[in-house]
């Protein structure tokens, strides 16, 4: 066992590969991990592509054809066929099927899980970024100025870390929601609901991820700044004279920021779920904007006669978020030096 | 640590006292009142005007603040608005013990699940045990409650038609205020949403005891207990287990809180009575009472659960010393 590993190191030494190529290759080895990044790629793609892959737009509707199931035909008139994305291409037939049925006010199942995929990406990547961006900026000055500073920095974070605030945050959703239907569009708030409203709802659903998510994200970045602070190398470099912007962004952030990408990237199932339950609970994206979970909210209580309006946004939820896990914990393993080569 | 405990709980008031403040502003502040309507109706100025007189509500907010607080120390939660047949003590003495007992089940299945299967899946390193075991955990996590509570509905209450698909099966009066009458009727009931909202605790619980004992065992206080020449166990039981278990203990916190204000979903997709679908549905009708109420128990609920688990973590490693 002690001779495989000194061999092992012995190659590696002179081979001279980098951690980062070492966290590459064994990702690679990894097929789950390496089939997970594949779908999740696949899902962004649909996403960016939607007008291509979703034969009509999320909001038109065929009155004709309400709570049609899947795979039956769609009664096109000539009012309907101009509007199909697919119209006059080698793919005009799909026009006329609703590949996964269509809901209660006669839209395409399909497009709409399409389109749905664009809001549940655009949340994994914004509230993914505000919350590390918060978390490793707040954390890095706590960790890094220590003292009192530190001191009341993480008080302030052991109080928001105290305070119930899924509910907080559903009731400024809430509040935010209130004044826009109101009809207020001056000052601070107007300002905020105008840019919702060029989100498509979607603004508040960050904004309340971002508040809820950068808290955990700080107390890591804090955690790793510490324990690289006391390292020699970063003695070394303040000996030669560095600046401590310059101990910071050369020394510190190269070194903290894998673990906290990886965090990241398996902290996204979370937050994929949390606009879906949003969503469902009538607080996420403005309607006709199709989301997983709001599609799941109209289509629950009928789930007796029309289980696909509930199993096609489902299944799609399912197997985004599968694949985020599935890409997260190969992530994390291939990185972790101490997976290596267990499995 | 009964000084360590004293202090928290010292703390921590001025954190409700806050939660409180800004929760009871933030609900004021909304546009509309509870008093607009009279079913779909406008009501009539002045009689808007006698129902603001009588709750109080045109007073200045310091002076309604102030008054509310002092109700709450006589541990009166308030009247409710629309609803005004009851009050918010009588809304939550009947929502909170469903929400415990939801809450509570689904930790207790979390647990009683995932720790055998992290552990199973642990002892059983790389073999297809573990793959599979680790599988079925991913796929776990991966189906929230909002998707899992609809197929559980479709497949055991629409198509096997074995167990109820809505409704708690426990009504007030309840048994010490919060524990339900153990009847079939209330258990048939429990099935569905438990799981729906307990297999995602027990799939993340089986992965976090799957990786603590993973570490655990490869350290070298376990290599000298086999040494010894312990039974595996042994070794296994009483010196790895319980350090495995500190991992876990981290996520029990959030857990508890979360079981009961993040079960909204899981209350209302089977129409349970319960606090988190309560606190949803009074929010358009602006029961100012009701939310703030609501908010400051969630709040005590998640100071406690916190609280709770920093005493777990001191009987888990004797080494935490709380001073």
């Amino acid at each position: 066992m002690i001779a495989e590993l000194e061999l092992e190191k012995a190659q590696t030494e002179t081979k001279g590969r980098s951690p980062a190529q070492d966290a590459f290759r064994e990702f690679r080895r990894n097929k789950i991990a390496v089939g997970g990044t594949l779908f999740v790629l696949l899902v962004v793609i649909i996403a960016l592509g939607a007008p291509i892959f979703a034969p009509y737009h999320f909001a038109e509707q065929n009155n004709l054809n309400n709570r049609e199931k899947p795979m039956t035909g769609y009664i096109v008139t000539t009012d309907h066929l101009p509007d199909c994305h697919w119209a006059n291409t080698p793919l005009e037939w799909g026009c006329t099927i609703f590949f996964a049925g269509s809901d209660s006010l006669g839209r395409d199942i399909w497009s709409r899980v399409v389109y749905g995929a664009r809001v549940s990406l655009a949340v994994a990547v914004v509230a993914s970024s505000v919350a590390l961006g918060i978390g490793i900026v707040y954390g890095t000055i706590s960790g890094f100025a220590g003292g009192a500073v530190d001191n009341v920095m993480m008080r302030i974070v052991d109080f928001l870390y105290a305070i119930p605030m899924l509910p907080i945050i559903i009731l400024m959703t809430v509040y935010f929601k209130a004044l826009s239907r109101a009809g207020v569009d001056t000052g601070v708030a107007g300002f905020l609901i105008n840019l919702d409203r060029m989100a498509g709802g979607l603004l508040f659903v960050f904004i309340a991820m971002g508040a809820l998510n950068w808290i955990g994200m700080a107390r890591l970045a804090r955690g790793q700044v510490l324990s690289y602070k006391q390292k020699e190398f970063i003695e070394a470099a303040t000996a030669l004279g560095a600046t401590n912007s310059r101990i910071i962004f050369k020394h510190l952030l190269p070194n903290i920021i894998g673990p906290l990408l990886i965090a990241e990237s398996m902290a996204i199932p979370g937050y994929i779920f949390f606009e879906a339950a949003l969503s469902f609970i009538g607080l996420g994206v403005n309607p006709p904007t199709p989301s997983w979970g709001a599609m799941i909210n109209e289509g629950y209580a009928g789930i007796r006669s029309n289980p696909h309006l509930v199993l096609v946004p489902g299944l799609a939820l399912v197997f985004t978020t599968l694949a985020f896990n599935f890409m997260g914990d190969g992530l994390r393993d291939a990185f972790d030096p101490r997976m290596r080569g267990k499995n | 640590m009964i000084t360590y405990i004293t202090r928290r709980i010292l703390i921590s008031i001025p954190i409700i006292f806050l939660i409180v403040l800004v929760t009871f502003l933030l609900v004021q502040a909304m546009p509309g009142g509870p008093f607009d309507y009279v079913g779909i109706r406008v009501m009539p100025e002045h009689m808007r005007r006698i129902m603001e007189d009588r709750y109080g509500l045109n007073e200045p907010m310091s002076v309604q603040f102030f008054r509310y607080l002092g109700s709450l120390l006589q541990g009166d939660l308030g009247p409710m608005l629309k609803l005004r047949s009851q009050t918010v003590n009588d809304i939550v003495s009947e929502t909170f013990p469903v929400s415990i007992q939801l809450g509570t089940m689904s930790l207790l299945v979390g647990f009683a699940i995932g720790i055998p299967a992290g552990i199973l899946a642990a002892l059983k390193h790389n073999t297809i045990i573990d793959y599979s075991a680790t599988f079925i955990a991913v796929l776990g996590v991966s189906i929230p409650s909002l998707v899992l509570g609809p197929i559980l509905i479709y497949v055991f209450g629409v198509w096997l038609g074995v167990l109820p698909i809505a409704f708690w099966g426990a009504e007030p009066p309840f048994i010490l205020g919060f524990l339900p009458k153990p009847t079939m009727d209330f258990w048939t009931h429990a099935v569905l949403p438990v799981f729906s909202l307990g297999t995602g605790y027990s799939a993340g619980v089986a992965r976090l005891t799957r990786a603590g004992l993973l570490e655990v065992l490869d350290s070298d206080y376990i290599r000298t207990a086999r040494a010894k020449g312990l039974r595996e166990r042994t070794v296994v039981a009483v010196h790895a287990l319980k350090n495995s278990l500190i991992p876990v203990a981290t996520i029990i916190g959030p857990m508890l809180a979360g079981a009961v204000t993040g079960a909204f979903i899981t209350e209302t997709i089977f129409a349970l009575n319960g606090m988190g679908r309560r606190f949803v549905e009074s929010i358009t009708q602006r029961e100012y009472f009701l939310q703030t109420s609501l908010v400051l128990i969630f709040g005590v609920l998640l100071i406690a659960g916190n609280l709770f688990v920093d005493i777990l973590y001191a009987w888990l490693d004797p080494r935490i010393r709380y001073d």
